[in-house]
This record gives structure tokens, C-alpha cells and sequence, in this order.
């Protein structure tokens, strides 16, 4: 059997690398974005009895050489020995793709067509004639759908069993005045024996094309351009359009659109509205966040008492196995304790605000706040999709931080990024509650109180979203400047979510995801606050050393040196801040939850705290350091630690500034 | 004949896009949405906030900022 070599072109981001990593088994990183793979690289497909080599060429969106990649890309396709190209093509941007599968038709070498991505393309409702479109290009088309290892195997059986087919009757037809020129200069190529198609080479030579000049001239031993006397034109925009209409005049042809939107527009028209889109837009999301606070206590609680119970009986059996009791408390009130506690508390609004979320997105509804929303972004520079990634980030930072991929422009992602945590996510929401309704309301369950604290509630997210604009406005005038770049907003059909398939998502995708993350980070938290508030320096915790160093910066801001250090050692998640402060407080070995907000109202008092402690505790709760989790995110969205330094400090340093301000004032 | 270009349409106009006069990026990102000559745009709504309006672009829903629009040449028969 023969060993075929296989070169894999295509625009960026169509699926080429993971197509690559999958046809190949290696594991190139893939991206979500454009212009990931820079240099060709090389991967051996091992399929039944047969080994064939792949050649992932960097993603292209023409053959006129614009950039270092295109350059690359078609040096190799030119002059390079292999036995056919296939094109990856995202079945849903056709018409721009079908630019470049009509260049590379041009070189008349094999081509087989890729159409990837079919299910994206079918969920947007579009369907292509495949039989009409291998007609009209003469051209073998496959279709495929990114990772799913049916479509994959498909692609592999068609490498194994392809023939090769050489020539392609297929031509694209210039002006007369080029045609006359392409035959003038192919009818003196004829006398040479060349391995590259004439035609292609002379629309280049006709171009003035330097590396295909500079090719003809050391092969053949002559300056081409003076001998046939070839003068200067510029051809470059009429092939341009050529192409492009040939493009757009098949893609009329093969593509259309099955869905009719009448009643889209309907709904749009209520959702855009002057007078409702904003409304709508609030009661949508306040809606998501009171059932995720009100809800989430329950399976809360019912996490809480079945870690516990599983704790008394793992620490007695440690405890019969001969483990030393040191080891054994170590182990059980530090690090399992941190972590059960980390996991009960994010697990369930995780496991509630993402579905919910998620439904929302599939019903298509997110575009629009985007569109709603983006004449606020385009002041600050920044993309309207900032919107969306602000409206996860209330579920988790995390989620917003990798939600940022939506948006295209770098700047503007990284402004998106760094932003992030100044929305105040789900960790925060039951903390700052308990706040207000301990220090500002006051704790009863009437009707009046329950709205003033859901005002204030309101009013300290205001706050928040105003802050993001602020910080966004100021990064995209200094270390982020520059120009708010074209935005395209798809605003998708509407279609009736499908619950399963959101649930299943939602879960595996998010909640693990970012469970995962914060349990890796928790465990050795737990290892060091329980070695902290246990191993005793000259009589006295080390916790305590620390709490008496941190007193002065403490009071500087109007707090005390327990709060300073719960917020450090708070780094693995926003929930167990508190819990921290009342193990400091009370001088217990390990975290402690509070029983009643009365009872945590006396402590706290008794402990010192005013309104105003109460007021620099909520300002450093929503403007400090993210999460280990959400920095870790980061470090992998931006892969820059400078990004990362700086998506610590800037919401640090308001914070801190903020809380030193009213000290300083009250 | 003046160049109008989509920004000025106004909301229910029907066009027919004439040629796009920007660089190379963002004529790639509009190109990707199915904008070509003789492609027929509906302008469909504003936005709350001003500064993008929504486009009936081969039946499909696309946002396109002002700025951008400003670079879509139309004219509002077609030829």
C-alpha cells in the first residue's frame, strides 16, 4: 500500500488543528480562535495497514501572500512534493472559505474539500447542496463535524481508500485582456517540462509575483519578465473580484437557509424595544440569581451534613488504623475539611445558575443583551460581547474569564479579562447579603426589609458594572489602547432550548470544570490554614502572630488584622472568607459556620466591628485579588503572567484605596 | 450618483450592497457574513444604546456597528 502525503490547508479557525490532532493523535493545543498554528507541522496517520503522512499547514485566508503564514502556506503548496490538498472548509462561512478553495483550484493539484463544522452549520439552519457543490467546483467534498470520531473515521476511510484524480476541468475566467495575456505567456512555458500548472504560473509572472519570477528565472536561465516583455499592471484587485464573484455567484448557488424569522422579529421587536429591553434584560437575570441564592441553601446544607457525618467516621477510622492523632486531625479538620467545605458551598449555586444560564443561551437570548448593551462597550472601546461575559461572570469568573473567547479583537478580550472580577460572582452574593442585612437593615423576615436589602443589593451591583465600564474605559486609554475594533454580532435564530442537552453541558463543562480547579487549589489551603492556627509559636498560634502583624495595615483601612488575613488565606474561594473570620475570632483549630446572623452579629460586634467595618468589608469583598481558580484561568486564557499580575493588582489596589479613603473620611 | 452607504438607510429600507470600502480584516469579517455585490440587506432595528443596528443579511440577523456600515456602499435598487 502506498504511504500518500496529505497537506491540510484552510482559513484560521475552521478546525484544521483539531481535524490534525485527531487524524494524527498528537495533541497540538487548539484554540477557539483564529491564527493558532504559526509553522507547518508534521503528523504520521497510522489507519488499518497503511501510514500516511499529514502536513498541518498554517491557517490562510488566500494565496496572494499578504503575511508571513500565507507565505509559508503557499510556498509549501507550490513547490513542495506531496499527493493532495484537502481543504478545510467551516460549513457555516462558506462563502469567505470558498475564496481560498478557489485560489487553490487555481494551482490545479488534487483537492478534496473538507466541509467541517456541519452541525454548527446545521444548528444555524443552513444547508448546503453537497452533490451541486462537488459539480460546480469539480471537486470531492466530505463532510465533517470537528471531533466527533464517526465523522473522523469517515475521513480516514476516505484517505485510505483515494485514488487520486489529477486533472480538473475546472477553470476560473479572467478579463480578455488577462486571458490573452495567461495564453501569451503559457504558450512560451509550453516549451519547458514543468512541474508546477502553466496557467498558474502565468497569472503570477503577469503579476510580477517575486518568488515566481525569481523561480522561473534560475530555472530556466532567463529574465522572464524583459523577454516576453511583460509591462507593469496591477491585476491583483480585478482577480480579487474575480474570485470573489465566482465565490459568492456558487455559493448563491449551493447554500440557503431553511427557517423563516417572522417570528423572531416579533420577539426581537419586544426584547429591543426602547421601553422593554432593559427592563426584560434585568428581570431575566435577577430572576437567575435569586433561585440560585434561594435554591442553592438546600442542597447546601444537605452537602454540609453528609461531609460532616462522613468526617466523624473517617476520623475514627484513621484514628483505629494507628495514625497519629496530629496526622490524623491534619488531615481531617485541615485539608478535608477546607476542601468538603469549598466543594459545599460552590457545588449547588454552580450546579443551579449554569443550567439556568445556559438555557438562556440556547434560547438564543444573549446575543441580544450584547446588542442591547453595545453602544455603552463601543465608549469604552471595548466589544458589546463584554456584556455576556459580565453576565457569566456573576455565576463564576472563571466561566466569564473563558467566556472571553467570543470576543475577537485581543485588546478587547484582554480588557474583558481583566475586568472580569469586578463583577461580583455567586461566591460573594451570600456574604455581602448577610452583611447588609446585619449592619443595614436589619435581621427580619418582613416584607419592607426584604426590599430594601434586595435595593441595596441592586445598588452595590450598579456599582460593580459601573466600576467594570471605569476600569475598561481607563485600560483601553492606556495599557490596552487602541481603536474599538469591526463588530460583527450574529444575533442567532431563537429555538427552543433543549433542556437535556443544557444540563448535561452546563454540568460537565462549567460546574466540573471549575470544581475541579478550586478543589486542587483547596487542598493544600487547608494544609496550610490548619498548620497556621495549630502549630504554636512561644505560646501563641501562628495565626495569631500573623493577625497581631497584619493589625496596623488592618486599621489603616479601617478593618483589623483577622479580616486582612481571611481575605488572604480566603484566596481558594470567596465563600470560605467568612468561615476563616470566625475561626480567627472564636480561636478554633478549624473553620466554623455560623449558626444564626444573630449570633454572628453579637460576635462580630463584640469583635469591634461598626457600619463602617461593615461597609469596608463589602468594598474589599467585591474589589480584591480573584480567585485562585479564576487566576488560574487567566494564566490559561491570557498565557501571560503579566496579564495575570495585573488582573490581581488593579482590582486590589481599588479596593484597598477605596476602603483607605473612608477611613480616612469617616 | 452619491454613495449611500448603510448607515444612512433607515429602518424597513431594503438595499442591495454596492461594493465595501474597508481593509482587508474587517472586508475578510463582512465578507464571512455573506456581504457581496448584489447581496440584498434589510435594515431591520436600532439599538437601545445607538451606535450598531440589527441587518437582515441572507436571512440571517447580523449587528453591524455604524462605524463599520459607514463602509458598505449601497444603492437601493438593484441593477
Amino acid at each position: 500500500m502506498h504511504n500518500k502525503k496529505i497537506a491540510l490547508a484552510g482559513n484560521p479557525n475552521v478546525g484544521k488543528s483539531t481535524i490534525f490532532n485527531s487524524l494524527t493523535h498528537s495533541r497540538e493545543h487548539t484554540g477557539n480562535w483564529a491564527g493558532k498554528t504559526v509553522g507547518t507541522t508534521e503528523g504520521i496517520m497510522k489507519y488499518k495497514d497503511t501510514k500516511h503522512y499529514v502536513y498541518d499547514l498554517p491557517g490562510i485566508y488566500s494565496l496572494l501572500p499578504h503575511s508571513e503564514e500565507e507565505r509559508i502556506a503557499r510556498d509549501f503548496l507550490i513547490f513542495d512534493d506531496y499527493d493532495f490538498i484537502i481543504v478545510v472548509c467551516d460549513a457555516s462561512s462558506l462563502l469567505r472559505n470558498l475564496n481560498l478553495v478557489l485560489q487553490l483550484k487555481e494551482i490545479n493539484k488534487d483537492l478534496v474539500l473538507c466541509l467541517n463544522l456541519i452541525d454548527e452549520a446545521k444548528k444555524k439552519n443552513i444547508s448546503i447542496n453537497k452533490v451541486l457543490l462537488e459539480k460546480l467546483l469539480d471537486i470531492k467534498v466530505i463532510e465533517t463535524c470537528g471531533f466527533e470520531k464517526n465523522s473522523l473515521n469517515k475521513l480516514k476511510e476516505f484517505i485510505y481508500n483515494y485514488k487520486g484524480r489529477k486533472s480538473s476541468s475546472f477553470k476560473l475566467k479572467y478579463s480578455s485582456f488577462i486571458e490573452d495575456k495567461i495564453s501569451y505567456i503559457s504558450s512560451f512555458l509550453d516549451k519547458y517540462d514543468l512541474s508546477i500548472d502553466k496557467r498558474w504560473l502565468s497569472l503570477n509572472i503577469l503579476r510580477r509575483d517575486e518568488m515566481v519570477v525569481s523561480y522561473i528565472n534560475n530555472l530556466l536561465n532567463i529574465d522572464i519578465l524583459s523577454e516576453l516583455e511583460i509591462g507593469v499592471y496591477d491585476i491583483d484587485d480585478e482577480m480579487v473580484e474575480c474570485i470573489n464573484n465566482k465565490a459568492s455567484d456558487i455559493y448563491n448557488k449551493t447554500v440557503s437557509f431553511d427557517k423563516d424569522y417572522s417570528k423572531d422579529r416579533v420577539l426581537d421587536k419586544i426584547f429591543t424595544s426602547k421601553s422593554l429591553g432593559i427592563p426584560i434584560m434585568l428581570l431575566f437575570l435577577g430572576l437567575i440569581f435569586l433561585l440560585t441564592i434561594k435554591i442553592s441553601n438546600y442542597p447546601s446544607s444537605m452537602l454540609f451534613s453528609f461531609f460532616s457525618y462522613l468526617e466523624d467516621i473517617l476520623f475514627n477510622s484513621l484514628i483505629d488504623l494507628g495514625i497519629s492523632k496530629v496526622l490524623v486531625d491534619l488531615f481531617v479538620n485541615g485539608v478535608y475539611k477546607v476542601t468538603t467545605w469549598v466543594i459545599s458551598v460552590m457545588l449547588p449555586p454552580m450546579m443551579i445558575f449554569f443550567p439556568l444560564f445556559t438555557l438562556l443561551e440556547d434560547f438564543g437570548y444573549l446575543p441580544r443583551i450584547a446588542f442591547n448593551l453595545d453602544g455603552m462597550f463601543s465608549k469604552c472601546s471595548s466589544c458589546g460581547k463584554q456584556a455576556l461575559t459580565m453576565a457569566m461572570g456573576f455565576g463564576c469568573n472563571c466561566v466569564g474569564v473563558t467566556g472571553c473567547r467570543i470576543i475577537d479583537s485581543k485588546r478587547e478580550r484582554l480588557i474583558a479579562i481583566l475586568t472580569n472580577v469586578f463583577i461580583p460572582c455567586n461566591g460573594k452574593f451570600p456574604t455581602i447579603i448577610a452583611l447588609i442585612s446585619m449592619f443595614f437593615v436589619g435581621i427580619n423576615s418582613s416584607l419592607s426589609s426584604l426590599f430594601l436589602s434586595t435595593g441595596i443589593l441592586l445598588l452595590i451591583i450598579l456599582f460593580c458594572v459601573l466600576m467594570t465600564f471605569l476600569v475598561s474605559k481607563i485600560l483601553s486609554m492606556t495599557i490596552l489602547s487602541g481603536y474599538s475594533s469591526s463588530f460583527v454580532l450574529e444575533l442567532t435564530p431563537y429555538r427552543r432550548p433543549r433542556i437535556m442537552k443544557t444540563i448535561i453541558t452546563s454540568i460537565f463543562e462549567r460546574t466540573l470544570f471549575v470544581l475541579g480547579r478550586a478543589v486542587i487549589v483547596a487542598i493544600p489551603c487547608g494544609f496550610i490554614i490548619w498548620c497556621l492556627a495549630n502549630i504554636n509559636i512561644s505560646g501563641i498560634s501562628i495565626l495569631n502572630h500573623l493577625i497581631s502583624f497584619f493589625n496596623p495595615f488592618g486599621n489603616l483601612l479601617g478593618l483589623d488584622g483577622v479580616i486582612i488575613l481571611s481575605f488572604l488565606l480566603g484566596f481558594p474561594a470567596n465563600e470560605i472568607i467568612m468561615p476563616i473570620m470566625l475561626m480567627c475570632y472564636l480561636n478554633s483549630g478549624s473553620l466554623v459556620e455560623y449558626s444564626s446572623l444573630f449570633e454572628l452579629r453579637n460576635l462580630l460586634i463584640d469583635n469591634g466591628w461598626t457600619i463602617l467595618t461593615a461597609v469596608s468589608v463589602i468594598i474589599l469583598f467585591l474589589f480584591h485579588y480573584p480567585c485562585s481558580t479564576a487566576c488560574l484561568t487567566i494564566k490559561k486564557e491570557t498565557d501571560s503572567w503579566y496579564y495575570t499580575f495585573l488582573s490581581i493588582v488593579i482590582p486590589t489596589f481599588i479596593g484597598v484605596f477605596l476602603c483607605f479613603i473612608i477611613n480616612l473620611l469617616f | 450618483m452619491i454613495d449611500l452607504s448603510l448607515d444612512k438607510c433607515l429602518v424597513g429600507e431594503k438595499v442591495y450592497v454596492e461594493r465595501v470600502e474597508s481593509l482587508f480584516d474587517i472586508k475578510r469579517r463582512l465578507l464571512d457574513i455573506g456581504l457581496s455585490y448584489g447581496t440584498e440587506v434589510v435594515v431591520l432595528y436600532d439599538s437601545i444604546c445607538g451606535g450598531i443596528r440589527a441587518y437582515k443579511i441572507r436571512n440571517t440577523l447580523i449587528g453591524i456597528r455604524d462605524n463599520d456600515a459607514k463602509n458598505i456602499i449601497v444603492r437601493r435598487r438593484n441593477a
